[in-house]
């Protein structure tokens, strides 16, 4: 027998590395790398917002953008393989400006509350949301309430394609969701906006975990700050394994006064990737010491 | 791959048989025994690319995106509702809501350019009549404003002025892409022949591909779309790409407002177009060939459709392109109304079935273009030109135009003209000279708007500038897809820039975040002057710039990029904002 | 597992689900993976979304189906007849890797033999599925480069699942598409520990790492860790034990987190032997219909997520449980439970703690050894074996397979099967096919999933193909009585276009609202244990009084 097989993977070919300069810093990183890669192998905190490792770049948001030298516009470190000899800035004028001015044009027409670390680079960076006018235009919807698993909150909603992602190929392949309409009017929606129980949507929660500014939100979540007692400092978080199958998937009980309150998975856990299904996502209500597991019949 | 849900909605029977017609034989899911059911990702993918001409047959049937009508497109090329639904609300020309009088023809009347002073009339005149109207972004025909676009119901649809183009300067030697425009029978291959039609493609099967491409290289023709590309290189590009599967793009959806150009020469001398195809085919080795034609030319579709019907009769399309040994063939798609389509990649993605979202670049069309593969775009003006030179050398085609923009270049005058039309111009020429052989402006020249909403507006110290790349260039302006148009004294400037604002608004796809809140807040921004003005005041001013500069900087493609460049250079001109 | 280890020696899938991204053919046979094993789906997607070429074996159309390049739509219960017609099909176009089958395997003039009469014309008649898509799922896996077979319940929950299994392993063995990247066998574990309770020998005739309670050597290692003595004959599986208590053999059942008065096929006969018992101890976290009928009753926590351990997933990765809650009222620790009860009964084990316990397993079993507390704390797990502490674990098993020595084992035997069919033949008084299964927000007999309330549950239905309903007058959503051999329930009636005719199908999860295990078989495996919930005869009738529809 003369077949040879590598025990790990197909294709262990020689990783090749490539240097690029990153803010004058020569950083090497493998190949197939982007420059936001770079950047974080470089110790650069990079902003970001529709950027996630367990997703597709769609580099929609254009928040993590960097100057290039040699390109006339600048570029999404998200998406760009880093290439030998690429000259990086990140923190240029013309880097600021624009982050600064992504924030401002999402903090004009968007509920950012509740996205943490958008407010944090929005100090960093000087965004004045404030300056476009008295009444710029915004979405201004209701909360969609539709079932008890979970809600949507459109005037929180960035359109940063997420949620499409993580319900399309990227993940769950339901596609119960899409981009609908066009520019200022695109909306995340359903076929002709059904509601999602009658759609195709499985309640995996995948789009639910990828969101960035709680315009999805567990049902859970979204009643107790609706009675102020949504407390994320204290919740503890313990990562164990789900029952309801065989898989083996990693589950992370975010935990509020002994009562689990989320369940979400690790990103960087190669067997979900940070997706789940609607057992794993929303099965655990019968461990809730509060209820009472009496006859099950 | 999905998990497919329907609604209970079911399509009419003329529904499905209208779909049925457009789709052909082949489903994405063949029940082959009560046992037996072939599917898949890989036919579902297939077919993806059908959905653009079943919403159409759709919507023409219906006069609307009927939910059961959608459902069975869905079931027949099992594309998810929700995708199908995000692509047909994308685009202008497809009503996803049951408004009413959707079920009879809709009239679209331009409120654009020069069309925008005689819009209002007309569209009273319309409903005055118990017509159905929507006020239309640019329709491509400024020369003979006010332009309107009839989308029928289950019949035809209809530009208005169907007579012949005839040119200004109809019989003038010099003209080299426009010399058959008026003068040959469009719809015949005989006239064309009898024109010097296929002269080329024979030169340029003789020749072979790396002649071809080192003439287009040597000759420094470059795009004419905007981006001004060197076309020997991209098709380079093309030959030199891995894979079996290339394809050549005509990018006929012409939408930059004040453009009508791509109309003229494929409603006028399409089998031009379709001959230049070939020639990239036989070149670049791509054996597909697609023309995207914006969904408001309906004539420019059907000559085009009729010239590659007669080309594939006459073995110039097909098995074996005129005996070359290689197959091509060309395919028409209809747009629908979405001025981002003529971004090529959003391009790519419209014809495959997506929504008309530009992707980030790189990887670039030569190599990953249409469905992922090799790619030749181009734009027809650049597809003219490569006759010319396939035919005459470089070195003749260099003979007009400057060093660094040789050749000609084509014009789309409009507005405060005398005589608004089509010119063909060699490259260099002043713009006083172009208005001056467009019978001159009418009235005291204010402004002219080059290149289009994407464009910027000059005034009368420009009237010496040369029209080449280099010198518009260096002047902070652009010719962009070639328009000119002419504003005199009593236009209405701060209107005319409010309208580019709102059109930018309306035709931003939305994906990226500077464009898609950018594009709303300058509007909002003009809004305010129209309604405040006549000043502007300094923090507005400041904030214009900021928005301008983080758009041009950061958005993902050209439509961002340039959305804020006409008002900009409008208030750097003190054509608005200023208190006179 | 049976199967699996009869064949290649080791009772678990040969592969890890990052294989299946880059595998090229996958056969998809008695599994509905896109319901009941979702997340694994995902991995199974990307697959397809690579290139793979997905064949689905499975009398239903289901989600998982529709995702496939073909759906073989076979007859309930004639999955061997299908394998061997394949196996026939890929000798008689000489598409074996000859190679492979000299080298690495051995009774392979005996398989040949035995697959003979299967030609694709045999095979279209006893499966259903014409012979066209037979030979082409046949040559597509042959010529493969890399190709994974994944199989659940469709195989194994038939009295001859242990041949379904067997039968499969055939056809990985004919082809090379095992003990490599990227192809194997690989068995989709109902619960997160099916296989760790395996692993640590749960199983009636084994120790902890699949070692055999009848080995001397094995008996010995035990017996001085445990300084008790052991007896050396194998235990009995679940359903042999009904069949103990039917004879009054076993009169005392301790129940574990288990819950046979709902779950076991042909259920009134369960509860029948349950009550029978002279006593029934029963640990769970919830008062089951099981707990109901017990003496004695434990209340356990929640092992995933109000205590502390290891459990072992389908591709033989052994992860840690942590608890995140803890446990309401008198609820304790299973192992403290144990703990607590041996020392009643006078011996004094000490205080649970699971890394120590852990660290016995390590010394004991070593295909476990180099997995130590703290390395299944950073790596998010391994994949057994791991036999040393500077082992990474295993992708996959068997590349012994592929070794010039075999690394001096027994080339892996071919075994010759016959098609059976069910053992419950239709009749003209029981005329239609049940099958049951799971859907995507259900799990089980309900009693964890019914907690939470889904959009998307419908209840449990009797899927029908719209013409036999029709046929029987019966309109979409009618309550009708639903009876096998071993008693009746009432259901409603789903029209389910894409279910051949014949056939009917339903999940199990509400028994209190549809009891459905009444109508199931009692028909198991021997050899597994396993009974046949796949296949049982059913009639439908229209309630009486019903209108006329």
């Amino acid at each position: 027998m003369t077949a040879v097989y590598n025990n790990n993977t197909a294709d262990a070919s020689a990783e090749v590395a490539v240097t690029i300069s990153i803010d004058g810093a020569d950083v090497i990183v493998p190949e197939g790398a982007t420059v936001l890669d770079a950047c974080n192998a470089a110790g650069v905190d990079t902003p970001t917002l529709c950027y996630a490792e367990n997703l597709t770049a769609v580099n929609a948001c254009r928040l993590c953008v960097v100057e290039m030298d040699g390109s006339r516009t600048l570029i999404p470190s998200c998406s760009r393989p880093a290439e030998d000899g690429m000259v990086i800035k990140t923190d240029s004028e013309r880097v600021r400006h624009s982050r600064k001015m992504v924030l401002e044009f999402l903090g004009s027409g968007v509920d950012l509350s509740q996205a943490d670390e958008l407010g944090t680079w929005s100090e960093f960076y000087g965004a004045d949301a404030d300056r476009y006018g008295p009444a710029p235009a915004r979405i201004n919807e209701p909360v969609k309430i539709q079932d008890d698993l979970y809600i949507r909150d459109y005037d929180k909603c960035v359109l940063c394609y997420k949620c499409v992602e993580a319900c399309g190929d990227d993940a769950q392949h339901t596609f119960a969701i899409s981009v609908s309409g066009r520019g200022f009017d695109a909306r995340i929606s359903t076929e002709f906006d059904i509601t999602l129980p009658d759609s195709a949507c499985v309640y995996c929660g995948n789009c639910v975990a990828v969101c960035p500014t709680n315009a999805l939100q567990f049902k859970t979540e979204f009643d107790l700050r609706t009675v102020g007692e949504w407390r994320p400092e204290e919740h503890e978080v313990t990562t164990t394994v789900c029952s309801y199958c065989g898989v083996g998937c990693n589950l992370e009980m975010h935990v509020q006064d002994n009562t689990i309150v989320k369940v979400t998975s690790p990103n960087d856990h190669d067997v979900t990737s940070g997706h789940l299904c609607i057992k794993g996502r929303f099965g655990w209500q019968y461990v809730q010491p509060t209820i009472e597991r009496g006859p099950t019949t | 791959m999905a998990d497919l849900k329907f609604t209970d909605d079911q399509a009419s029977a003329e529904e499905s048989a209208a779909i049925d017609a457009v789709i052909g034989d082949e489903r994405a899911t063949v029940h082959e025994h009560p046992r037996v059911i072939r599917g898949g990702t890989k036919r579902r993918h297939r077919m993806r690319h059908l959905l653009l001409p079943a919403l159409h047959a759709l919507q023409t049937e219906s006069g609307w995106i009927s939910p059961g009508g959608l459902n069975y497109i869905c079931e027949q090329l099992q594309v998810p509702p929700a995708e199908a639904f995000g692509v047909a609300s994308f685009y202008e020309l497809f009503k996803v809501d049951q408004a009413p009088g959707h079920d009879e023809a809709v009239t679209h009347v331009c409120v654009d350019g020069p069309c925008r002073a005689g819009s209002a009339q007309v569209i009273a005149g319309i409903k005055a009549g118990g017509g159905h109207v929507h006020e239309s972004p640019c329709l491509g025909q400024c020369e003979r404003p006010t332009a309107v676009f009839v989308q029928g119901r289950r019949g035809p649809n209809v530009v208005k002025a169907d007579a012949p183009n005839v040119l200004a300067q109809h019989g003038e030697p010099a003209l080299r892409l426009l010399h058959r425009v008026g003068v040959v029978d469009p719809e015949s291959l005989d006239s064309y022949r009898s024109h010097g039609g296929y002269a080329a493609l024979d030169a340029a099967i003789a020749a072979g591909p790396d002649a071809v491409i080192a003439s287009l290289t040597e000759s420094g023709l470059s795009g004419r779309g905007g981006a001004a590309f060197p076309t020997g290189i991209k098709w380079r590009g093309v030959r030199d790409a891995d894979g079996d599967t290339k394809h050549i793009v005509a990018n006929c959806d012409e939408s930059e407002p004040g453009t009508f150009k791509d109309r003229i020469v494929m409603e006028s001398d399409p089998f031009a177009l379709v001959e230049a195809m070939t020639i990239a085919a036989v070149t670049t080795g791509a054996e597909n060939g697609w023309i995207y034609v914006r969904g408001e030319y309906p004539l420019a579709t059907a000559r085009v459709q009729n010239a590659i019907d007669l080309a594939r009769s006459a073995g110039l399309l097909g098995d074996d392109v005129a005996h070359s040994g290689q197959r091509f063939d060309i395919e028409v798609r209809r747009g629908a109304g979405a001025y981002i389509c003529g971004e090529e990649t959003a391009l790519f993605n419209s014809l495959e079935g997506f929504r008309g979202e530009p992707r980030n670049k790189p990887p670039y069309p030569t190599t990953h273009g249409l469905f992922n593969q090799p790619t030749a775009i181009n734009n027809p003006e650049t597809l003219l030109n490569v006759l010319p030179i396939v035919l005459e050398g470089a070195a003749s085609y260099r003979s007009v135009g400057t060093e660094s923009s040789p050749g000609t270049r084509l014009f789309c005058l409009s507005g405060d003209v005398g005589n608004p039309g089509l010119y063909e111009f060699a490259f260099g020429v002043t713009l006083g000279e172009v208005l001056e052989r467009a019978g001159g402006v009418e009235g005291e020249l204010q402004a002219v708007l080059l290149g289009g909403a994407a464009g910027t507006f000059v005034d009368s110290t420009s009237l010496d500038m040369a029209l080449t790349l280099e010198d518009t260039r260096a002047a902070g302006t652009t010719l962009g897809s070639g328009v000119v148009m002419v504003f005199n004294q009593n236009a209405d400037m701060t209107d005319t820039c409010t309208r580019i604002a709102e059109f930018f608004r309306n035709e931003s796809c939305g994906q990226c975040v500077p464009c898609r809140v950018g594009a709303v807040r300058q509007h909002e921004m003009l809004v305010e002057l129209r309604t405040g003005g006549p000043a502007m005041p300094d923090d507005r001013r400041q904030l214009h710039d900021d928005m301008a500069r983080a758009m041009a900087d950061s958005s993902i493609c050209g439509l961002g990029h340039t959305a804020c460049s006409a008002v900009a250079s409008a208030l750097t001109l003190g054509l608005i904002g200023t208190s006179q | 597992m049976v199967g699996l280890a009869t064949v290649l020696g080791a009772g678990g899938g040969t592969s890890s689900y990052k294989e299946i991204e880059e595998t090229d053919v996958i056969l998809l046979w008695g599994s509905n993976a896109r319901e009941a094993h979702p997340i694994f789906f995902h991995h199974l997607l990307k697959g397809l979304d690579n290139g793979a070429t997905m064949y689905a074996v499975d009398p239903r159309r289901t989600s998982s189906a529709r995702f496939a390049d073909l759906w073989l739509g076979i007859e309930v219960g004639s999955d061997v007849a299908l394998a061997n017609t394949v196996a026939r099909e890929i000798i008689a176009a000489d598409l074996h890797d000859k190679a492979f089958v000299a080298h690495s395997t051995r009774n392979f003039a005996e398989l040949k033999a035995a697959v003979e009469p299967y030609t694709l014309e045999r095979g279209a008649e006893l499966t259903g599925v014409p012979a066209d898509a037979i030979r082409e799922m046949a040559h597509a896996y042959a010529t493969a480069e890399k190709a994974q077979i994944l199989w659940t319940l469709g195989i194994t929950e038939h009295h001859n699942a242990v041949d379904n299994v067997l039968a499969l392993c055939n056809l990985a063995l004919l082809t090379g598409h095992v003990g490599r990247w990227g192809s194997g066998l690989v068995p989709l574990r109902g619960q997160n520990n099916v296989q760790g309770g395996g692993d640590m020998g749960a199983l009636p005739d084994k120790f902890p790492g699949f070692q055999n309670v009848n080995d001397p050597d094995a008996i010995a290692k035990f017996e001085a860790a445990w300084g008790t003595k052991l007896n050396p004959e194998p235990g009995i599986h679940l359903t042999l034990m009904f069949e103990a208590m039917e004879r009054s053999e076993i009169k005392a059942v301790y129940v574990i987190g288990e819950n046979p008065a709902d779950s076991e096929a042909d259920i009134n006969h369960a509860r029948a032997m349950l009550a029978s018992l002279d006593l029934l101890v029963v640990q769970d976290i919830f008062l089951t219909r099981t707990a109901e009928m017990a003496d004695v009753v434990f209340p356990a926590s929640i092992a995933w997520a109000e205590s502390n351990g290891t459990v072992t997933s389908s591709e033989r990765r052994v992860q840690r449980v942590r608890a995140a809650v803890t446990p309401p009222g008198e609820a304790r620790d299973d192992i403290q439970i144990l703990f607590d009860l041996a020392a009643l009964m006078g011996v004094d084990w000490g205080q649970a703690n699971p890394e120590q316990l852990w660290d016995e397993l390590r010394s004991l079993s070593p295909m476990h050894a180099g997995m130590s507390w703290e390395r299944l704390e950073a790596a998010g797990g391994l994949q057994w074996p791991c036999p040393s502490l500077d082992h990474p674990g295993s992708p996959f098993l068997h590349a012994w397979l592929w070794a010039d020595d075999l690394d001096g084992r027994e080339p892996a035997p071919f075994s010759a099967v016959v098609h059976q069919g069910p053992k419950e033949e239709l009749t003209d008084e029981f005329p239609l096919r049940l099958t049951t299964g799971r859907a995507l927000d259900s799990y089980n007999t309900g009693v964890q999933s019914g907690g939470f309330n889904s959009p998307i549950r419908y209840g449990d239905a009797l899927d029908m193909n719209p013409a036999d309903a029709r046929a029987l007058s019966i309109v979409d959503g009618e309550v009708v009585q639903v009876s096998s051999p071993r008693g009746s329930v009432e259901m409603a009636v789903r029209f389910q276009p894409d279910i051949p005719e014949g056939l009917t199908f339903t999940t199990f999860h509400f028994p209190e609202l549809v009891d459905a295990n009444v109508l199931t078989s009692d028909a198991w495996d021997k050899r597994s244990g396993t009974a046949e919930f796949k296949a049982a005869s059913i009639r439908v009738d229209r309630l009486v009084g019903a209108a006329h529809g």
